[in-house]
């Protein structure tokens, strides 16, 4: 059992080694990457199944027992999401091989793949305050060097933006860390939850909560600390604008998810706060996309939206509305990452990536055309595609439980987002494309038939959530009920043990 | 003593977002410096900075708030070593700035980005 749990993690550390020791032999490199991913996904899948048999399962690191060791924690929901990234991994891997060039991998383009997953399991398996810091710093930093790896100079701006804010960010956490651990004595993730509860001071565990939340949501990028998104991600190439899009603000939500649900359960005056700026979140993302020309910044700005619905469902706080948001996550990971991918390929045959400049995808790029509409319109909300079972249900559970004017808002900002998309699949596919010399036909080639693989396998899998969405939901409900009964969690790290 | 540190940490906050908030690279760059010493001193008080004897169980079983709490001083540690790291990428990353804009001023660099989108 041990073994299973631990094995995502020792792939990716494995990984980081074995593409480090292969630098400069490019071919090699990419085999293992392949390799590396194809076993990842399948130990991401053990796992799934394993914790499904036996509910929450732990690894003391080291032997130390709770609540005094480092515990690696795995329930449905780090299941599901460990599964989730190493599903978007598999695929974005795959994109990789025809994308990333000789010069980005002599420069160390895999090793920080792979350290960026490291750090990405890490976060997601830990039960320990601390470490989960120790985690997201390792995220940080590949991410960071991802992020301006070949450094043109139009990354530099969106970089300093972006490392500026995610490194008061972890400082937050970090200042939090050290204000809970005054309190308690504790960073063990289940002990807190029996601790905080009967604090003698819960003004201050209120505000060590309230900076831990601060931090995440920067890494959430939720309103008002969101600006570092569009600014930065569409300066990254193809392959990191999909990883980053598809897996690391949606760490930032489940880390949100994880503290509100396991540190301070249902905390009213918190809660009511992340309703408010998830709403908020909601409408000036997609008010920022719809101003936009540029076709990555424009997803950019749709990421800032989705994640304000995510966010609103763990708000509102009911089972069905957390089963909701996890359900959102998921469609979204898959469909977000689609998006990024196709606009990627669809800027390298362009050549631009001013949407206004573009045309003529429909006639010229059919295959391109189908597996994007299939994306962009369940990402707007159209039935029968995921995006539309997913605001339905998120719809639901804020009317069911009296959040009227935020349903509505909701819903308008779903109409915005019709409307952008609508915008992006006429101006890119429609319209007769602008008289272009300096373009030839340069589909033809293998490697792009080679891109288009993964998108297929994104669009497919949209397509099995639009189709088959009960089977999937009656699991996340299963999850949410797990996340908010948090004494099943603190039994499982403690193991009867009271202390 | 205790007192004494908390202000210190004030002052220190209050001057490193002084300095975050400057539009000039440097100057952000110490403000980044300054402000995660800051937080590990806040750390450190989390852990009892006045305790007088080493965290061993002796003879003479002492008051818990007679020892230093040495977890802290260990995760100060941990987040000294990765500050260190995320210092040195910033300072590359200043230097990649200077290079290429010839500049550390924001608002410079931002003029530069827009004329280069015209």
């Amino acid at each position: 059992m041990s073994t299973v749990l631990i094995l995502p993690f020792l792939i990716c550390f494995s990984t980081v080694v074995l593409t480090t020791l292969t630098w400069r032999r490019t071919r090699l490199q990419k085999m293992i990457h392949l390799i590396a991913s194809a076993v990842f996904l399948f130990s991401a899948i053990l796992l799934l199944y394993k914790v499904r048999q036996s509910d929450i399962s732990t690894i003391a690191v080291g032997g130390y027992q709770a609540p005094f060791g480092i515990l690696l924690v795995v329930d449905y929901f780090s299941a599901l999401m460990i599964f989730m990234s190493a599903m978007i991994t598999f695929v974005v891997g795959l994109y990789s091989l025809t994308d990333i060039s000789k010069k980005l991998q002599r420069l160390g383009y895999y090793p920080l793949f792979w350290l960026l997953n490291f750090g990405v399991i890490g976060a997601l398996m830990t039960g320990d305050l601390f470490n989960l810091y120790v985690w997201f710093e390792v995220m940080l930093i590949s991410s960071f060097v991802l992020l301006i790896i070949g450094h043109h100079k139009s990354q530099l701006e969106g970089a300093l933006k972006y490392v500026s804010i995610h490194f008061l960010a972890t400082m937050f956490m970090l200042l939090a860390i050290g204000l809970i651990y005054g309190l308690t004595g504790t960073l063990n993730m289940a002990d807190l939850n029996l601790l905080l509860a009967q604090s003698q001071n819960p003004t201050l565990v209120t505000t060590s909560i309230v900076l831990i939340v601060l931090a995440f949501s920067i890494k959430a990028a939720l309103f008002p600390l969101f600006f570092w998104l569009p600014s930065a991600y569409h300066t990254a190439n193809g392959t990191t604008a999909a990883i980053f899009s598809g897996i690391l603000t949606k760490i930032g939500v489940y880390a949100l998810i994880r503290t509100m649900t396991l540190l301070l359960p249902d905390n009213v005056w918190i809660l009511t706060l992340l309703l408010f700026s998830a709403t908020m979140t909601m409408i000036t993302g997609v008010l920022g996309a719809v101003v936009q020309y540029n076709f990555k910044r424009l997803l950019s700005f749709h990421i800032i939206s989705q994640v304000g619905y995510m966010i609103m469902g763990l708000a509102i706080y009911t089972p069905f509305a957390i089963a909701a948001a996890i359900f959102y996550t998921v469609h979204h990971m898959i469909v977000k990452t689609n998006l990024f991918l196709l606009s990627s390929i669809s800027i390298k045959i362009g050549k631009t990536s001013d949407i206004r400049k573009l045309g003529g995808y429909y006639d010229r790029y059919p295959v391109i055309a189908l597996l994007f509409f299939i994306s962009a319109f369940s990402l707007a909300g159209l039935p029968p595609f995921s995006g539309f079972w997913s605001k339905l249900l998120i719809f639901q559970a804020a009317v069911y439980s009296g959040h009227a004017k935020v349903a509505i808002a909701a819903l308008a900002v779903g109409l915005l987002t019709l409307y952008s998309m609508n915008k992006l699949w006429v101006q890119v596919f429609w319209k007769t494309p602008p008289p272009r010399p300096d373009l030839e036909s340069n589909a033809e080639h293998l490697s792009y038939y080679l891109s288009l693989l993964p998108c297929v396998i994104l669009a497919s899998m949209t397509l099995a959530i639009s189709f088959f969405p009960q089977p999937i939901f009656d699991f996340m409900l299963q999850v949410s009920q797990q996340l908010l009964h948090p004494e099943l969690y603190v039994q499982a790290v403690m193991q009867g043990r009271h202390v | 003593m205790n007192d004494l540190l908390c202000c210190l940490c004030g002052l220190l906050i209050a001057l490193s977002v002084y300095l975050l908030l400057s539009k000039e690279l440097m100057r952000w760059l110490f403000g980044i410096v300054i402000f995660s010493t800051t937080i590990n001193i806040c750390l450190l008080l989390a852990g009892r900075v006045t305790g007088q004897y080493p965290a061993f169980v002796s003879e003479k079983m002492l008051a818990l708030n007679e020892y230093s709490n040495p977890l802290t001083q260990a995760m100060i540690l941990t987040a000294i070593v990765i500050a260190f790291g995320l210092v040195a990428f910033t300072l590359v990353l200043t230097r990649k700035v200077w290079i290429a804009f010839n500049t550390t001023n924001i608002n410079l660099i931002i003029k530069d980005e827009k004329r280069q989108e015209e």
